[in-house]
């Protein structure tokens, strides 16, 4: 007795029914003969024939593919245009069981999403591409790729794609067979029933290299993509193998399957609770506390290279945090840097920080005089400006602000280090001003300072520098208000 | 009996013609009628099935094509 049984059947990796078609359940979005159809029947046979459903994550790209999640019964992730194998880096190494498979189309992978895909494949992460190569993009209408034939219109070369003006049309697979990392590389056609059952192959093969634990795989898939290219569908199929297959010759690239060595598992990533220890943070576990005052301090520190402009202004910052204020750090790097000067912006306040720019301070930190006289005008009116010198040189009065000059330089050298005179400022700058607490500062320079030495000098240099500050005060010296 | 048996789903069907230009023994056709969508859906011509499985593979639809093989039973 002989009867039928089925032997080729809808694949257990799509859907029963796609949700989105609410009418049509059982039919993809696809145009008639598209070849996105094929390609997902291929990866899904792959994804049933290897039994790797379950821990399979797709990464869905921009273009006509972008919903591929209504159709796979698998884990689905839609990407950014361009940055499908940046996500599915990061999904594989978050979760190294998963079977991680970038689908993207031509403009996708070899327009927008170029530097990420070079990168992906050259860090030899361990993922499955699936390039989808119908020599235009499709979703948007029919502008030209970067891997449209020569002389072929499109809305983007209506004159027909030029390689004076439009470049050639690029082959990837080559192009990633200029790097070390990848094991496999291959391109592969639906142009005809060979091809096809050929491409069924070589997306199998990838996946099931990403099973065995190996690198890189990228199968590029020349695809009929019968709407824009105005062909019937079985036209669309010929013009494949004829015209793209002699442009983009299908075959092997690269295969080291059988020599390529599983890459290693990665050390997991170290528990949320660890993180403050493993960068130095000892204060982590505290709460934060909740801010005291009602500041709103606007600060610019500027000076020459190697005075320590930066590093005043990141404890200042670290000092305000753990304090509880909301805080910004922003180094400035502008043309002045190749004079040698160096400024930072520092915002220390109760607010969330809405521009971490300091156009107007209230108060600056001059550590020479040349940013005291680039700076000293935009200082706000009740502001505070503290000039690393014996005197307020002459042209830079301000009546409104309050000014004063202090040595720092001379009495850092008196410590002992020049290098300190910014902490020497900053302990100035205690008591001039409503800043945050003393304790708070040292906490912040225990922290950013890891040598026992430096720490010492910087206590000494805060403590002149506040004496400093306390005499000032006392004599009411140069306020101008 | 052929060896093989095939079904399409005459409404998921878009009519491309993709399985027809296909298959070895051209035992597929488009049929004249218009399914509830419009497209001429593709049906078995009745017989000379090899259940090869090649139209399953060209057509795009995911739920296009079922083949089927002619087996022993006991
Ligand atoms: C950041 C960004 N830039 C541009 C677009 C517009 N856009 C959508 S799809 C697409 C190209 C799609 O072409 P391709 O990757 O070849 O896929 P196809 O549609 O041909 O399958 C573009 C440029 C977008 N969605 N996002
Ligand atoms: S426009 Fe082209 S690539 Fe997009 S669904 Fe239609 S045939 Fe496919
Ligand atoms: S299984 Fe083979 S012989 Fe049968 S209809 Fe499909 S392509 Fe033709
Ligand atoms: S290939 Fe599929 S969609 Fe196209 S005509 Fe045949 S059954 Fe219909």
């Amino acid at each position: 007795m002989s009867s039928y049984a089925i032997s080729h059947e809808r694949a257990h990796a799509f859907y029963d029914h796609f949700e989105r078609k609410g009418e049509l359940p059982h039919q993809t979005h696809y145009c008639p003969g598209c070849g996105h159809g094929i390609v997902h029947k291929l990866l899904a046979s792959a994804i049933d024939g290897l039994g790797v459903r379950d821990r399979t994550v797709l990464v869905s790209p921009v273009g006509c593919s972008v919903f591929a999640y209504y159709y796979f019964d698998t884990g689905n992730v839609q990407a950014a245009h361009g940055r499908a194998p940046a996500v599915a880096t990061g999904i594989k190494r978050s979760r190294p069981d998963s079977i991680v498979v970038a689908y993207q189309g031509d403009g996708d992978l070899a327009a927008i999403g170029t530097a990420e895909i070079i990168h992906a494949a050259n860090r030899g992460e361990s993922m499955t591409v699936i390039f989808v190569n119908n020599g235009i993009y499709g979703m948007t209408g029919g502008q030209m790729a970067p891997t449209t034939p020569l002389g072929k219109q499109s809305t983007t070369s209506p004159g027909g794609r030029e390689k004076w003006n439009d470049g050639y049309p690029v082959h990837v697979c080559e192009l990633l067979n200029a790097l070390d990392a990848p094991v496999y590389l291959e391109r592969v056609s639906l142009g005809d029933n060979k091809q096809i059952m050929q491409a069924a192959k070589a997306i199998r093969r990838a996946l099931e290299y990403q099973v065995k634990g190996l690198g890189f795989s990228l199968v590029e898939v020349l695809s009929p993509c019968p709407t824009i290219w105005k062909l019937t569908p079985v036209e669309a199929q010929k013009f494949v193998r004829d015209e793209m297959g002699a442009l983009f010759v299908p075959g092997c690239v690269r295969d080291r399957g059988k020599e390529a060595e599983a890459r290693p598992a990665r050390a997991a990533a170290p528990a949320l609770a660890d993180v403050p220890r493993l960068i130095g943070l000892t204060s982590g576990e505290e709460a934060v506390p909740a801010a005291e005052r009602d500041l709103d301090l606007r600060i610019k520190i500027a000076g020459f290279g190697g005075q320590g402009v930066l590093m005043l202004g990141e404890v200042l910052a670290e000092a305000g945090l753990e304090a509880g204020y909301e805080v910004s750090w922003l180094p400035s790097y502008g043309p002045e840097m190749r004079s040698g000067t160096s400024n930072c912006h520092v915002r220390i306040g109760r607010h969330p920080v809405d521009s971490p720019l300091v156009s107007r301070p209230n108060v600056l930190l001059a550590l020479n005089e040349p940013s005291l006289r680039k700076f000293l005008p935009a200082v706000e009116p009740g502001g505070v400006a503290i000039y690393n010198g014996r005197e307020v040189p002459e042209g830079c009065e301000r009546d409104d602000v309050r000014l004063a000059a202090i040595p720092v330089t001379a009495i850092a050298d008196g410590i002992g280090a020049g290098k300190v005179a910014n902490i020497v400022m900053l302990g100035a700058l205690l008591e001039l001003c409503e800043v945050v607490d003393e304790e708070r500062v040292r906490g912040a320079l225990r922290r950013l300072i890891h040598n026992d030495r430096y720490y010492e000098l910087d206590l000494a240099a805060l403590e002149r520098g506040r004496e400093e500050g306390r005499k000032l005060a006392a004599e009411a010296y140069g306020w101008g208000v | 009996m052929d060896r093989g048996m095939v079904v399409t789903n005459q409404e998921e069907c878009k009519g491309c013609g993709l399985c027809v230009e296909a298959c070895p023994p051209r035992v597929l056709r488009l049929s004249a009628g218009l399914n509830r969508y419009g497209y001429h859906p593709a049906e078995y011509s009745g017989s000379g099935c090899t259940g090869c499985g090649i139209c399953y593979y060209a057509c795009p639809e995911p739920g296009g094509i079922t083949v089927e093989r002619l087996v022993k039973v006991a």
